[in-house]
């Protein structure tokens, strides 16, 4: 392809990225298909937290679920605002994901398959509601691993706001995880690195540290995300239609322990470590492995 | 507080079991033993600080890549010991929780500490599903990502009533520099915000604790506090396996019925148009 059709194409594209949350959970459903938001904005369900602290609430609590159809199956999409409090995780919020995880899972252990798609943009937990952001993220780790068991759970980090606290670990747990290029994943951002270990241990003002080592590519090399999608609407909706269709996969990455410890057991901790040399170490021992 | 975290984990980590080492192969941060509790045998583990460990940020005993892994590792092996057992016999598992928090690294987050953090929670997690009860004993502190990684799966949390008991999302002074506020100001706000508070008696009052226990002396337990301990945990053992298997005490609760309305709220609507759907 030279450069005169590549850029056309990719000028054309429908960005993922650039749609509110509300939109991108939309565009996943089957063409032609009904859907229907739950809990909606409408419906007026707000933290009673924020505004005691003098923060405006929001009516969705930047938690919008919707269910529909995808690759002609049953499924509910759960998806984060990023621009709402960075996507935190609230009482309400947290209260909606585990519930439609917790329905999905009851219909799905019925026979009625019903997988769940999670937009996570998000920086873990809303510090305004701490304790109840931090148990509302234990409660949907328990819901998601029950789900998991009848039905895929897919996770897309698109970006811009990248996945990072304790809603890392719901990422870690799902059976899928789409990046993009754009789109971070880690525990910690780099930026609270630096203030609890020092800038010497991370300088989050390196923005190609901080995406070589939490950025979509390098994620999906190392083998701990499945796809790289483009930032376009059709690319990552495709992916998502494919995961839902594969169900669930034979073992879980976060089930697979002895080949991560024996991973970190081998890593020279004498120094930092290299993204790009670890990401292709553990591509190679993935092929020879067969690990996911 | 001057006291130095890690150091109530050790100590109950001993009271509880009489032993003070890991096993053999594991690092010397993470504390295991397989003892005796009232009629059963249980899995006892501990976080506990490791000033030599290979990783720097987890020194203080913050929960890191070889934590993680280990709890998990020794969690999965009792769950396949047991796997052909009825689920009343299945072995009880009692996390001791004395946690800074999650590690703060550059080499944790290059080597997916976020994925270690959820193999850890998985496997407490599928333990408690598979009928093991799982008991958090909170002596400590027990912050962020590190109590998500250890602890916080559990079918039942006990807790001190002591003032050095710490349940939250993020230590004081990170918390007051992100939300922008002074740590006095964070501190007054706790009394008036329950979820924000970091008293154990305010964390009470979420409805998701077990039971608070009254010990008196929390880093140097005596006879009685270790006896009084023990019967607390017995007794939670023997509620787990006669209760569900599933966190959703966590919202059933007296207490949680007042402090989780809004969430509750959210979930009856959902539970409603789901079926609409």
């Amino acid at each position: 392809m030279n450069q005169a059709t590549l850029i056309p194409a990719f000028v054309k594209r429908s960005s993922f990225i650039e749609l509110t949350g509300r939109s991108r959970a939309q565009s996943l459903f089957d063409e032609g298909t009904a859907w229907r938001e739950l809990v909606g904005p409408f419906d007026r369900i707000e933290s009673p937290w924020l505004p005691m602290q003098g923060v405006a609430p929001q009516s969705d609590d930047g938690c919008i679920v919707i269910k529909g159809r995808i690759a002609g199956k049953p499924a509910v999409v759960i998806s984060l605002e990023g621009a709402f409090q960075g996507g935190s995780i609230g009482e309400v919020s947290g209260a909606k994901m585990t519930a439609a995880l917790d329905l999905a899972a009851r219909d799905s252990a019925a026979g009625n398959s019903t997988a769940a798609v999670l937009l996570l943009e998000t920086g873990g937990v809303r510090l305004q509601e701490a304790n109840l952001g931090l148990a509302a993220i234990a409660e949907v780790i328990s819901s998601l691993l029950v789900l998991r068991e009848h039905a895929p759970v897919i996770t897309v980090v698109a970006g811009t706001v990248g996945c990072f606290g304790g809603m890392a670990l719901t990422a870690g747990l799902s059976s899928y995880v789409v990046m993009t290029r754009g789109a971070r994943l880690g525990l910690n951002g780099p930026e609270v690195i630096e203030q609890e270990s020092g800038i010497e241990e991370f300088d989050s003002s390196d923005r190609a540290l901080a995406w070589a080592i939490h950025g979509g590519e390098q994620r999906v090399g190392m083998g701990l995300a499945d796809f790289l999608a483009e930032d376009s609407v059709e690319q990552v909706a495709s992916a998502v239609r494919k995961y839902v269709a594969a169900g669930k996969p034979a073992q879980h990455r976060s089930e697979q322990i002895r080949l991560y410890r024996e991973r970190i057991a081998a890593l020279d901790t004498s120094r930092q470590i290299d993204p790009l040399k670890l990401r292709e170490e553990w591509a190679t021992s993935r092929q020879k492995r067969g690990a996911r | 507080m001057s006291e130095q975290v890690g150091l109530r984990g050790k100590a109950w980590f001993h009271a509880l079991t009489g032993k003070h080492q890991p096993q053999t192969g594991d690092p010397a941060s993470v504390w295991s033993a397989n003892e005796k509790i009232g009629p059963q045998t249980a899995l006892f583990l501990c976080v506990v600080p490791n000033l030599e460990s290979r990783f720097p940020c987890v020194r203080d005993g913050q929960v890191g890549l070889e934590e993680a892994y280990t709890l998990a590792a020794r969690v999965r092996e009792t769950m396949a010991a047991d796997r052909k057992k009825p689920r009343a016999q299945r072995r009880p598992i009692v996390a001791i929780v004395d946690v800074k928090s999650q590690a703060y690294g550059r080499r944790e987050e290059t080597a997916g500490i976020f994925l270690a953090a959820a193999a850890s929670a998985d496997a407490y997690a599928s333990a408690r599903m598979a009928g093991h009860p799982v008991i958090a004993l909170v002596v400590g502190q027990a912050l962020s990502g590190g109590f998500l990684t250890h602890g916080y799966q559990a079918n039942c949390i006990l807790a001190f009533d002591d003032p050095g008991v710490i349940i939250h999302a993020m230590h004081k002074e990170a918390a007051a520099r992100i939300t922008r506020r002074s740590v006095r100001d964070l501190e007054q706000l706790g009394h008036e915000i329950v979820p924000m508070s970091y008293d154990i008696q305010d964390y009470a009052k979420l409805g998701i604790l077990h039971e608070l226990l009254h010990v008196e002396s929390p880093l140097k337990p005596t006879q009685s506090d270790i006896d009084t301990v023990k019967q607390a945990i017995v007794k939670a053992i023997d509620e787990a396996r006669r209760g569900a298997v599933d966190l959703d005490v966590r919202r059933l609760s007296d207490a949680a019925k007042e402090t989780r309305k809004a969430g509750i709220a959210a979930r009856a609507l959902m539970e409603q148009q789901w079926l609409e759907a």
